[in-house]
C-alpha cells in the first residue's frame, strides 16, 4: 500500500509572528520557516507504518512556493520515498489544497492519506476533512492512535470529552494530533541520501484543480494586548485581591 | 435566507456551546433553525427549542448519528443546505470534524473559529495561535462558519420553537463507531467553567498534579486544565489541554500553575477575564499576561491557597 502525506511549509512554531504595520498580513520576510509540526507527526507515522511492514511506499506532497522543496527534503530525510511539489506562488485556501490533493490521490492511488490536523499558520483545521469529502472517503480526524487491520483503519481520536475510536473503511483520510508519536530527527547520512531521492514538480493545472481564493482577507491586525499586572507575595494576599479587587471569587 | 445551526449535544442534553454559537448566528441573521442530529435526542431537541431566537428545531435520528460520525452528519447537512445560506457550528471536536466536510461537499470555503461577526459575510478570526486577527469576507451563495464559543456569551432561554422531525440521509457506510473513553468528572466542563485552574510540567507527575491542583479546584468549584507539556508527559488527560490545538477558554478566573506560558498555551487562555500565574521562574512569559502573579514554589503556595479560600 502507498501512503500519501501532504506537508506544509509554515513559520517555525517558536517564532512569534508580527503583523505588518499596513495591516496587509504578517511579516514573512527573513522569518525562520519549517515543516508544520502536525505534518511532521504524519510523516513519522507513515514511516512507522512502513517499518512495521504495513506500507510499501511513502509519497510526500507539498503545495506551495519553490522553497517548499526544503520541507519536502526534510520529509525525505526523515524516511519518505519520493516527493511531489505542486508549485503555486499565491496562498492557497484549504479547499483549493484539497482539490489539488484529490488530483494527486487519483494519480497515485494511495490506500491512506495522513495529514496534520491543522497548520499552525492559518489554524484552519479543514484540509483533511475537505479531501475526504471530495474523494467520498471515510475520515478519522485528530488521531492519537492508528491501527491498520486488513481494509479497516481503527483510529482513536482526541475529542472534547476524552477519546473516541472509530473504524474507517479504507482507503481513508486520517488527520493526526499531537500525541500520536514523537517525530524523529533526520540523521546526517539520511539528509545526504534525501538529496538523491526523486522530487517531481507539478502545477495545480496538472491536476485540473481550481485554487482561486474564495475568501477575501480585508485586514490583518494585532490582537488586543494584555498588560502584565502585579506580583503578590502570599496566597492570602492573592485571595484578598481576587475577592476584593478583581471580584472573581 | 436562513441559517442552519448544528447543535452540540450528547443526545441526553444540549451543550451550552450551542447557545454560544447561537449568539454568533444571531449576529449573522435572524431566521435560525437548529439541527439536532443524534439518536434518542428528543431531550436535546427540546432544550434547543427553548433557546431564545430559534425559529425551529430539526430533529434527525438514526443509529449512525448516535455518535455524530462525520460522514452521515455531512450527508444530512448537505441535504438540508438548500434551504439555508449560512451553516454555523460551534468549533468543538464535532464541529471541526463535520463542518469542513460539509463545506467541501457544497464547494465553498469555510471560515474557521470566528471570534466576531462584523457583518453577515465578514468575520474576524485568529491566525498564528491568536498572534494576529484576520478580517475575512466570504463570497459565494453559501457560507460555512465555525464559532470559537469562548468569544460569545450564551444566548438565553425564553423561546418555544417547534421541533420538527427530519429524515436522516442514507448512511454512506464509510465508518463505524467503536468506543468512547470519556473522562468522567463531577467538575465543570473546561469550556463552560467560570474558574479554571491549570497545571504545567512543573507538577512533575500525575500524582503530584492530583495532589496539589485538585484540592484547590474542588474548593473553587473550578474546572481543571493543563498545558500541552503536562498532557504529553502523562500528568493529565488529553481533554484537559488548553491551547492553540486544545481547548480555547475564557473563564472569569484562570489560574496557571507551573506553566511557563508558551504562545501556544497563551492562545488558549489569554481572553480570560482575570489571569493568575504561579511560577517559580520570575522571567516566565506567563507573567506578561497575568493580572496577579506569585513567584514561588507551587507545592508550597497551592496548599496555602487552598487554606486561604
Amino acid at each position: 500500500m502507498k501512503v500519501l502525506v501532504p506537508v506544509k511549509r509554515v513559520v517555525d512554531a517558536n517564532v512569534k509572528v508580527r503583523v505588518k504595520s499596513d495591516g496587509s498580513g504578517v511579516e514573512l520576510a527573513n522569518v525562520k520557516m519549517a515543516m508544520n509540526p502536525f505534518d511532521e507527526i504524519a510523516v513519522e507515522e507513515a514511516i512507522r507504518l512502513k517499518e512495521a511492514g504495513k506500507v510499501e511506499e511513502i509519497i510526500v506532497v507539498s503545495i506551495g512556493p519553490a522553497q517548499a522543496q526544503e520541507t519536502l527534503r526534510t520529509a525525505l530525510a526523515m524516511g519518505a520515498d519520493r516527493a511531489i511539489l505542486v508549485k503555486v506562488d499565491e496562498a492557497v485556501e484549504p479547499l483549493g489544497v484539497a482539490k489539488v490533493l484529490k488530483g494527486v490521490v487519483e494519480a497515485e492511488k494511495p490506500g491512506l492519506v495522513l495529514l496534520g490536523k491543522q497548520a499552525i499558520d492559518d489554524d484552519s483545521n479543514q484540509t483533511g476533512q475537505m479531501l475526504a469529502a471530495l474523494l467520498g472517503w471515510a475520515q478519522g480526524t485528530f488521531a492519537s492512535k492508528i491501527e491498520l487491520a486488513g481494509d479497516t483503519a481503527n483510529v482513536t481520536r482526541e475529542v472534547d470529552g476524552g477519546l473516541q475510536t472509530v473504524a474507517l473503511k479504507m482507503p481513508a483520510i486520517v488527520t493526526v494530533d499531537l500525541r500520536l508519536n514523537q517525530p524523529r530527527y533526520a540523521s546526517l547520512p539520511n539528509i545526504m541520501k534525501a538529496k538523491k531521492k526523486p522530487l517531481d514538480e507539478k502545477s495545480a493545472a496538472d491536476f485540473g484543480a481550481d485554487v482561486a481564493p474564495r475568501l477575501k482577507v480585508l485586514k490583518t491586525e494585532e490582537p488586543g494586548g494584555r498588560k502584565a499586572g502585579i506580583k503578590v507575595k502570599t496566597a492570602a494576599e492573592l485571595v484578598d485581591k481576587l475577592r476584593n479587587e478583581a471580584g472573581v471569587l | 435566507m436562513a441559517i442552519l445551526l448544528i447543535a452540540e449535544h450528547d443526545n441526553a442534553s444540549l451543550s451550552d456551546q450551542t447557545a454560544k454559537a447561537l449568539s454568533a448566528a444571531l449576529k449573522i441573521g435572524a431566521d435560525i433553525d437548529v439541527l439536532v442530529a443524534g439518536k434518542g435526542a428528543k431531550a436535546a431537541a427540546d432544550a434547543a427549542s427553548k433557546l431564545k431566537g430559534v425559529r425551529k428545531v430539526l430533529l434527525a435520528e438514526a443509529d449512525e448519528l448516535t455518535e455524530r460520525l462525520a460522514e452521515p452528519m455531512a450527508a444530512l447537512i448537505v441535504g438540508l443546505a438548500g434551504n439555508y445560506d449560512t451553516i454555523v457550528a460551534a468549533a468543538t471536536s464535532t464541529g471541526k470534524n463535520v463542518a469542513p466536510r460539509v463545506a467541501a461537499l457544497l464547494d465553498v470555503a469555510q471560515v474557521s473559529e470566528i471570534i466576531e461577526v462584523v457583518s453577515a459575510d465578514t468575520f474576524k478570526r485568529p491566525i498564528y495561535a491568536g498572534n494576529a486577527i484576520q478580517t475575512v469576507q466570504a463570497s459565494g451563495a453559501k457560507k460555512v462558519v465555525t464559532v470559537r464559543t469562548a468569544s460569545f456569551q450564551a444566548a438565553p432561554e425564553g423561546g418555544s420553537a417547534a421541533v420538527e422531525t427530519v429524515a436522516a440521509a442514507a448512511n454512506p457506510g464509510l465508518s463505524t463507531f467503536v468506543e468512547n473513553k470519556l473522562s468522567a468528572s463531577d467538575r465543570p466542563e473546561l469550556t463552560s467553567a467560570k474558574i479554571i485552574i491549570s497545571g504545567g510540567r512543573a507538577l512533575g507527575s500525575s500524582e503530584k498534579f492530583q495532589e496539589v491542583i485538585l484540592p484547590v479546584a474542588d474548593k473553587l468549584g473550578a474546572a481543571v486544565g493543563a498545558s500541552r507539556a503536562a498532557v504529553d508527559a502523562g500528568y493529565a488527560p488529553n481533554d484537559w489541554q488548553v491551547g492553540q490545538t486544545g481547548k480555547v477558554v475564557a473563564p472569569d478566573l484562570y489560574i496557571a500553575c507551573g506553566i511557563s506560558g508558551a504562545i501556544q498555551h497563551l492562545a488558549g487562555m489569554k481572553d480570560s477575564k482575570v489571569i493568575v500565574a504561579i511560577n517559580k521562574d520570575e522571567e516566565a512569559p506567563i507573567f506578561q499576561v497575568a493580572d496577579y502573579g506569585i513567584v514561588g514554589d507551587l507545592f508550597v503556595i497551592l496548599p496555602e491557597l487552598e487554606k486561604a479560600l
